[in-house]
C-alpha cells in the first residue's frame, strides 16, 4: 500500500531542516555545500510526491531542471572553493569575508 | 507503507550523519548513501527515470566531484563550533521543521491519482520536456555550458 502524501511531505520538511542545520552549524565550506544539496533533494522529494498524487508528470520535469541547476551550482561552488583555498589555505567560511560589509 | 518507513528512517539517519560527522569524507559518504536511499524513495513514487538520474547525476557525478575536491585540498580537520552554536542551529532547524510540518496538516491532495503504467518513464518525461518545456530545456543547456566555462576559469592556475 502506498503511503499517504502527508508522510512524504513531513519527511521532506525534516530533511530540509537538517540541511538548514548543517549550513548553520558546520564550519567547513564543503560540508555547507553538501547540506545545500540535501535541501535541494528535500524539495525534489516534495515535487515528485505531488507529481505522483496529482497524476501530472510536470513535477518530475521540474525536478529534472532542479538537478541540472544543482549540478551547475555544485561545479561552480567547488571551483570557488578550490580558488579560495589556493590563495588562503583555508576552508573556514569565517576567513572568507573579503566582501563582507 | 512499511517500505516507506524503512526508507524514511534510513534517509534521516544518513542525512543526520552528513551534518554530525567530524570527518569530511565520512560526511560525503553519508550524503552519497542519503542520495541512494532517496533514489529508492523516488522509485516508490513511480518516478523510475528520476530515480536513475538521481543515482547517475547526484550519487555518481556530483559526489565524485566533491570527493575529488576533498582529496585535492586535503583539508585539515576544522575545530567544531561551540556547543552554543549546535544548540542554536538545532533549535532553529527544529522550529523550521515544525513550521513546515504544520503546513502539511491540511492535505491538499488526499487520494492518489490514477496514472498510466508509463507514468514517470523516459517517454512521458521526454514528451513533456520537448513540448511544454522546450525553452527551459534550452536555457538549462546554456546554464550547464556557462557553468563548465566558469568552473574552468575559476579553478585554473592563474598565470
Amino acid at each position: 500500500m502506498q503511503a499517504p502524501i502527508e508522510y512524504y511531505l513531513v519527511l521532506s520538511a525534516v530533511l530540509f531542516a537538517i540541511g538548514v542545520a548543517g549550513v548553520v552549524i558546520r564550519r567547513d565550506v564543503i560540508v555547507i555545500l553538501m547540506s545545500i544539496e540535501l535541501m535541494l533533494n528535500a524539495v525534489n522529494l516534495t515535487f515528485i510526491a505531488f507529481s505522483r498524487f496529482m497524476g501530472s508528470v510536470e513535477g518530475q520535469v521540474i525536478v529534472f531542471f532542479v538537478m541540472t541547476v544543482a549540478a551547475a551550482e555544485a561545479v561552480v561552488g567547488l571551483a570557488i572553493v578550490i580558488s579560495v583555498f589556493r590563495f588562503r589555505q583555508t576552508l573556514d567560511p569565517r576567513d572568507m569575508q573579503l566582501l563582507k560589509w | 507503507m512499511i517500505v516507506f518507513f524503512i526508507l524514511a528512517f534510513l534517509t534521516l539517519l544518513f542525512s543526520l550523519l552528513v551534518v554530525t560527522q567530524r570527518n569530511v569524507v565520512h560526511s560525503a559518504m553519508a550524503l552519497a548513501a542519503t542520495l541512494f536511499v532517496m533514489a529508492v524513495l523516488f522509485l516508490t513514487l513511480d518516478a523510475p527515470m528520476l530515480g536513475v538520474l538521481q543515482i547517475l547525476v547526484y550519487a555518481g557525478a556530483i559526489m565524485i566531484l566533491i570527493l575529488f575536491v576533498i582529496m585535492l585540498l586535503n583539508p585539515l580537520s576544522i575545530e567544531a563550533r561551540p556547543a552554543a552554536w549546535w544548540m542554536l542551529g538545532s533549535l532553529g532547524a527544529a522550529a523550521l521543521c515544525l513550521q513546515l510540518a504544520a503546513l502539511v496538516h491540511r492535505p491538499a491532495v488526499s487520494a492518489e491519482a490514477a496514472v498510466p503504467a508509463s507514468f514517470g518513464g523516459p517517454e512521458s518525461i521526454a514528451q513533456s520536456l520537448f513540448t511544454d518545456f522546450a525553452l527551459p530545456f534550452g536555457l538549462a543547456s546554456v546554464l550547464l555550458l556557462v557553468a563548465i566555462i566558469g568552473a574552468v576559469a575559476l579553478a585554473q592556475r592563474q598565470r
